[in-house]
């Protein structure tokens, strides 16, 4: 069928069963907003920054398992989704971004909005295309969305120019892909395997350790089925939370820089670690050279390259965590030698995470304390944002149901969390997103206000709101002899005052009290919300892993 | 340890920058670097020689791998192999030295590609060794310009790192 190739790209697209696309419109890109006027099938969310189109469809794809698509245009519109794709990069989560770019005629004369965003996305990208053929770009969109959606996730981008995306091709979407330097392994080595199963059995105090991997899998069943079966304790990596049972007793919190006590003592007491879908990151492992020094290293993952970049590992097993713990399950025999984990129990009833509620100041921890009592027994998803707040969620909210934390863990984006509750939201619209922000975080990306407000969507959007960026100031105190600087903020909006501006409903929460009796209402209201809570200036994320230290040797700052 | 990479990759537009930029982010150094297609148009060879351990080598070549136009990679040192480098050295040659410097480019078997009022140029293929050794007989009479290709390498005997099938992608439309 005879048509340009930007009327082919949304029939790709159409093919690709894409239901929305995040994007912002501008000259280059042009001739793909002409060809989507026509389209029925795909909706396209006009954001106010490109970069929270990027987010959005992050978001999007990490809610609803599906691909997220991003488009931009060229030059400015191409490097304000840079930031997006890295932390979808960062995290493993399934993008197809789709860029303008100045004719090809232009290409290299630094024409009016031109960048090379190939160049610049190569080291952030699974992979990448400048399309320069026309005939070849339904090819190039089915193996972009395949490399995007297979082995271990993760963002491609495709740039197009202008005169490409002009040019009358004849259609046709190929059916399967094949590429040569990309065929990712999902089964696992039979004998590795059984190596796996020897060395489990063997062990007397093993610890699972199960990162992002879990959920990009969709491993949770199995992974609580493995925990059972040989009564291991579990940690989760913040990648991994909401990957196992948070209210589980076999569940020991998260672990690193800022994971519970138990935890961290359950790993470097351990005599076997077995890793899924993580990747020794430096915030888990802290002073590696004392990471699990006593454990031998089961290490499942899809990316061998991750597999012995970090620490060395004994059983390592290439594949699919869900696909090989299937074939792990059955062979394993039941265990049940207790002391070890009468050793946990312990731990975790000797150290608590805790604060201090001393007098009628609004703690954060409290806040979210309260917001887990409210939703445990709903289905919501947690959206949050990056610094303080973000760590208080992760320790003092208890997910359940896999998927439903979702934040920015590699990159560590402030941002990320309104836009991407935004696409959240949008790829579930029946169900809760709760937006956990901070006062620094939210100002990073409030524009999105607009999107959401536009769209209808109903979200809940908590700002802890200390007047103070919390994490760098809790550095600067550790680190700093209390020199703090450039990390209070003088001025604030008034976010209630925000709030009406856009047309939300708006609370604003100074006290526990008003907590217990606004929080519930503000939940229960059938439109969005701005939850203003004022709390505390002062307070750290504890435990805290010093810098250098061991993960056993965590204080309290 | 020094190892000689053979890496078959997709013969598209912005591979090298890939394969380069992948080396320089991980902080992994190239010793030498050569690029050129193979019998097939659409594959091409590099041939990398990087320096490292077993643990650097093994990351080198993992990350490689998730490259989506590298097709294949080989340590080639892991067997015999066969390497080879060209050099091109143009060196200051008055009339009177000429026969000094040919007596040299014979004992190396080089040749001699270009003669100047006074320089001669020479071309020398060889291993590291003969090349270096080639390089310092001459240095004593002014070197004014040497270009090194760079190290390929193939296995011996029937073993092969390159790509077997032909074949590129089928398109297949609906």
């Amino acid at each position: 069928m005879e048509m340009t190739a930007a009327e082919a790209l949304v029939k790709c697209l159409e093919k690709e069963q894409v239901e929305v696309i995040f994007g912002y419109p501008g000259a280059s890109i042009f001739p793909v907003y002409d060809a989507l006027y026509h389209c029925t099938s795909i909706k396209h969310i006009l954001v106010r920054h490109e970069q929270g189109a990027a987010h959005a469809a992050d978001g999007y794809a990490r809610a609803t398992g599906r691909v997220g698509v991003c488009m931009s245009t060229s030059g400015p519109g191409a490097t304000n989704l840079v930031t997006g794709l890295a932390n979808a990069y960062m995290d493993s989560v399934p993008l197809v971004a789709f860029t303008g770019q100045v004719p090809t005629s232009q290409v290299g004369t630094d024409a009016f909005q031109e960048v090379d965003i190939t160049g610049i996305t190569m080291p952030i990208t699974k992979h990448n295309y400048l399309v320069k053929d026309a005939a070849q770009l339904p090819r190039i969109v089915k193996d972009a969305f395949h490399i995007a959606a297979s082995g271990r996730p993760g963002p491609v981008l495709i740039d197009l120019p202008k005169d490409v995306l002009l040019t009358v091709i004849d259609y046709h979407y190929p059916r399967s892909v094949n590429l040569r330097g990309y065929k990712p392994n999902y089964k696992g080595h039979p004998n590795q395997i059984n190596e796996a199963a020897k060395l489990i059995a063997q062990s007397r105090r093993p610890v699972i350790y199960a990162g992002g991997g879990i959920l990009s899998a969709n491993a949770g069943k199995e992974l609580l089925t493995l925990a059972e079966t040989i009564s291991a304790p579990v940690t989760n990596t913040f990648m991994g939370l909401s990957g196992f049972p948070g209210d589980h007793p076999l569940f020991l919190g998260m672990l690193g820089l800022h994971g519970t006590r138990a935890a961290n003592l359950a790993v470097t007491n351990s005599d076997l670690l077995i890793a899924l879908g993580a990747r020794f990151d430096d915030r888990v492992t802290a002073k590696i050279a004392e990471f699990a020094p006593r454990a031998g290293v089961v290490h499942i993952d899809i990316d061998p390259a991750e597999i012995g970049k970090n620490v060395p590992v004994h059983v390592p097993i290439v594949g699919d965590v869900k696909l090989v713990l299937r074939e792990l399950l059955p062979k394993l025999v039941k265990r049940d030698d207790t002391s070890w984990l009468e050793q946990i129990q312990a731990w975790k009833e000797q150290y608590p995470l805790c604060y201090c509620q001393e007098s009628e100041e609004l703690k954060p921890q409290y806040v979210v304390e309260k917001l887990y009592d409210l939703t445990k027994d709903d289905d919501v998803t947690v959206v949050t944002d990056v610094g303080q707040h973000q760590m208080w969620v992760a320790q003092y909210y208890r997910f359940k149901t896999p998927g439903s934390l979702i934040s920015s863990g590699g990159l560590g984006t402030m941002g990320f969390g309104l836009p991407a509750a935004v696409g959240a939201q949008l790829g579930l619209p029946g169900r809760q997103v709760i937006l956990v922000t901070g006062d620094g975080s939210i100002q990073m990306t409030m524009q999105e206000l607009a999107t959401a407000m536009e769209q209808k969507l109903p979200l809940k959007i908590i700002i802890l709101n200390n007047k103070v960026l919390g994490m760098v100031r809790q550095l600067q105190q550790m680190y700093c002899e209390s020199r703090y600087i450039a990390v209070d903020f003088d001025f604030h909006p008034d976010f209630a005052m925000l709030a009406r501006a856009y047309g939300m409903k708006d609370y604003t929460l100074c006290t526990p009290a008003e907590v217990d009796r606004l929080l519930p209402e503000a939940l229960a209201q059938a439109g969005p919300v701005l939850v203003h809570c004022v709390v505390s200036t002062m307070e750290n994320v504890n435990p805290v892993v010093p810098v250098g230290k061991a993960i056993n040797e965590a204080v309290d700052c | 340890m020094r190892h000689i990479l053979a890496v078959m990759v997709e013969n598209n537009p912005g591979v090298l920058a890939r394969v380069a930029g992948l080396f320089s982010r991980r902080g992994f150094n190239i010793d030498s670097l050569a690029v050129g297609r193979t019998e097939n148009p659409k594959i091409s060879r590099m041939t990398i020689v990087v320096e490292g351990d077993q643990r650097v080598l093994e990351q080198v070549t993992k990350q490689l791998h998730k490259l989506v136009d590298v097709i294949k990679i080989s340590d080639v040192t892991t067997e015999q192999y066969v390497d080879r480098e060209l050099v091109m050295i143009k060196v200051n040659a008055s009339s009177s030295l000429r026969g000094e410097i040919i007596q040299i480019a014979d004992i190396f078997r080089a040749r001699i590609v270009d003669l100047g009022v006074k320089s001669i140029t020479l071309e020398c293929t060889g291993n590291d060794a003969k090349i270096n050794a080639f390089e310092e007989s001459l240095r004593p009479y002014g070197l004014k310009e040497l270009v090194r290709t760079g190290k390929i390498a193939m296995l011996r005997g029937m073993r092969y790192s390159g790509v077997q099938d032909s074949g590129g992608r089928q398109q297949e439309p609906e």
